[in-house]
């Protein structure tokens, strides 16, 4: 097992005064895909933003190569080279589709050019001029991905990206996945679709209230059937 | 009616929005961003005209070299505030900043008036641009041509930067979701605090502007500010060709109702502002949020 890449302990989290996460613990190695699965509002956006820095009030230990996350703003987080893909996609309806791509500043070198993007997601070159929220569902989640890709940023948090979105969509997804995987990208997915994560994903962690209480190997997932519709309530 | 005394309005009332527009570009910049309603804008506005009258007084710093130091002296002013008072404030209802720089506004004021009485300094136009031309139906002063015409150019240029550039992107980007903008690597923090010190500095340089034409008075502003407020809400906060249309146009129209109906030209722009209000109450340019 290779040094992880990210490794969580202890994290807690608040929303003012509510205190969503209680201690969660679990580590990603560089390469790999893993996700976090869990009910909803279990805590896994909360811990995504919490590793982001997106949620400011949190203790406990989020280690990222060398650096401490759990005191830096999420500003500096970025320059480290993790991204976010939040769950409502956060595409700027002042921005067309092109300024929307090369938003995120390079943080990095490595990422993807402009061109191999497109070629990634053709629908968006096409409609480069179209004012960002003008597009499908499907497209903004396109885009709302290709757009981090640019950064040169290794480790990509992304929030449901399959949610809400039609088969073939997500299918494209699934293969935008795998072939960032091979690319050597690190991913951490959150996905409430644990059929469509198995398609993907090395390891499965389990959010519930707050805490990790489970972690489920991928090859393990047809026989941890029963545990995980208990933990999904599917 | 005669053609002379329509085109007079017309100039007033082009050098009148040239001032509604820069100020009002100014605060919906500034509460895009930081989502404040800037209240002090007049009385940083005054502030410029005084640093130029103070860049002539005490340094012997003439008009051109006060558009460069008057915009950076109380934009620093203005930095040094956000700093200090305006960003305490951003997660709270927008009353807030309005009362703090309502209250800023009656302090700065009442300090130069307890200096500088209130009946108003002179302060020439450069050389360059006193005289003026014959054009045959009317007089035109040429430094009022030159306030319309750099004003414009300050407004346009503005649009330009915030609507055409990277930078500009990052603004816009940053006025919809502050959060995801400073999550993708950006100092939103910082950007905010030159923001507003941008604004505040496109007040002070309207106050230069104005210097000549008005003297520099402490209360210079104070006034001003009301109307600009009205023309903002006419606009609607947040649109950057907006506060530049709406300021130029409502300043002609007022203009014109100075020649055609003198009886309402003080109240012209709120009555506009009332009929607006009723049918579009986001103002002509202002997206419904
Ligand atoms: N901004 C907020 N302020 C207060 N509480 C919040 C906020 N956002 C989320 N919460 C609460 O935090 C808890 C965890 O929410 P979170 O969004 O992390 O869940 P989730 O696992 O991502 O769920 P989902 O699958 O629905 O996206 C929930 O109880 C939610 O109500
Ligand atoms: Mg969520």
């Amino acid at each position: 097992m290779p040094e992880p890449l990210l490794t969580v302990r202890g994290l807690n989290a608040w929303y003012g005064e509510s205190h969503i996460l209680h201690g969660v613990d679990f580590d990603v190695s560089p390469g790999e895909v893993v996700t976090l699965l869990g009910r909803n509002g279990a805590g896994k956006t909360t811990t995504l933003k919490a590793i982001m820095g997106i949620v400011r009030r949190r203790t406990g230990s989020v280690r990222f190569e060398a650096a401490e996350l759990a005191t830096l703003p999420s500003n500096a987080i970025a320059r480290l080279g993790i991204a976010f893909c939040p769950e409502e996609r956060g595409i700027f309806a002042s921005l067309d589709v092109e300024e929307n791509l090369l938003l995120p500043p390079v943080v990095k070198p490595g990422g993807l050019g402009v061109d191999a993007i497109f070629a990634l997601f053709p629908n968006l070159r096409e409609r480069r001029h179209s004012q960002g929220t003008k597009l499908s569902g499907g497209e903004q989640q396109m885009l709302a991905i290709g757009r981090i890709l640019r950064t040169g940023a290794r480790l990509l948090l992304l929030d449901e990206p399959t949610e809400g979105l039609a088969p073939v969509i997500v299918q494209q997804i699934g293969r935008t996945i795998e072939r960032l995987k091979r690319d050597g990208f690190t991913i951490l997915l959150v996905e409430q679709n644990f059929r469509f994560a198995a398609t993907v994903a090395d390891r499965h962690y389990i959010v519930e209230h707050g805490r990790v209480v489970d972690l489920i190997p991928n090859a393990a997932l047809a026989t941890s059937m029963d545990k995980l519709h208990e933990y999904l309530g599917v | 009616m005669p053609t002379q005394a329509l085109f007079g309005q017309l100039l007033i009332g082009l050098i009148n929005g040239a001032f509604y527009a820069m100020l009002s570009l100014g605060l919906s910049v500034i509460f895009g961003l930081l989502n404040i309603i800037n209240f002090s804008h007049g009385a940083q506005y005054m502030m410029g005209a005084f640093v130029a009258y103070f860049c002539l007084q005490w340094a012997g710093l003439g008009y051109w070299w006060a558009l460069l130091v008057a915009p950076l002296v109380v934009g620093t002013i203005g930095i040094v505030l956000e700093r200090t008072m305006l960003k305490r404030l951003y997660h709270l209802d927008h009353l807030y900043g309005l009362l703090l720089t309502f209250g800023l506004a009656l302090v700065i004021q009442g300090i130069f008036r307890n200096e500088f009485g209130s009946s108003g300094l002179p302060y020439g136009a450069p050389a360059l641009l006193t005289g003026g031309y014959n054009l045959g139906f009317m007089f035109l002063p040429t430094y009022r041509a030159w306030v319309v015409l750099f004003s414009l150019a300050v407004c346009l240029a503005t649009w330009y930067v915030i609507e055409r550039t990277k930078l500009g992107s990052y603004l816009r980007a940053a006025t919809e979701n502050p959060t995801l903008v400073q999550a993708f690597g950006i100092n939103v923090p910082r950007m905010i605090t030159l923001t507003y010190g941008f604004g505040v500095g496109l007040a002070a340089l309207a106050g230069v502007l104005a210097a000549p034409i008005y003297q520099v008075n402490p209360l210079m502003g104070a006034d001003l500010i009301i109307v600009v407020f009205a023309v903002v809400v006419i606009g609607g906060l947040g649109s950057i060709m907006g506060s530049i249309v709406t300021g130029f146009g409502l300043g002609v129209v007022e203009g014109f109702t100075k020649v055609f109906y003198p009886e309402a030209s003080n109240t012209v722009i709120f009555v506009i502002m009332a009929l607006v209000l009723l049918v579009r109450p986001a103002g002509l340019f202002g997206r419904a949020s």
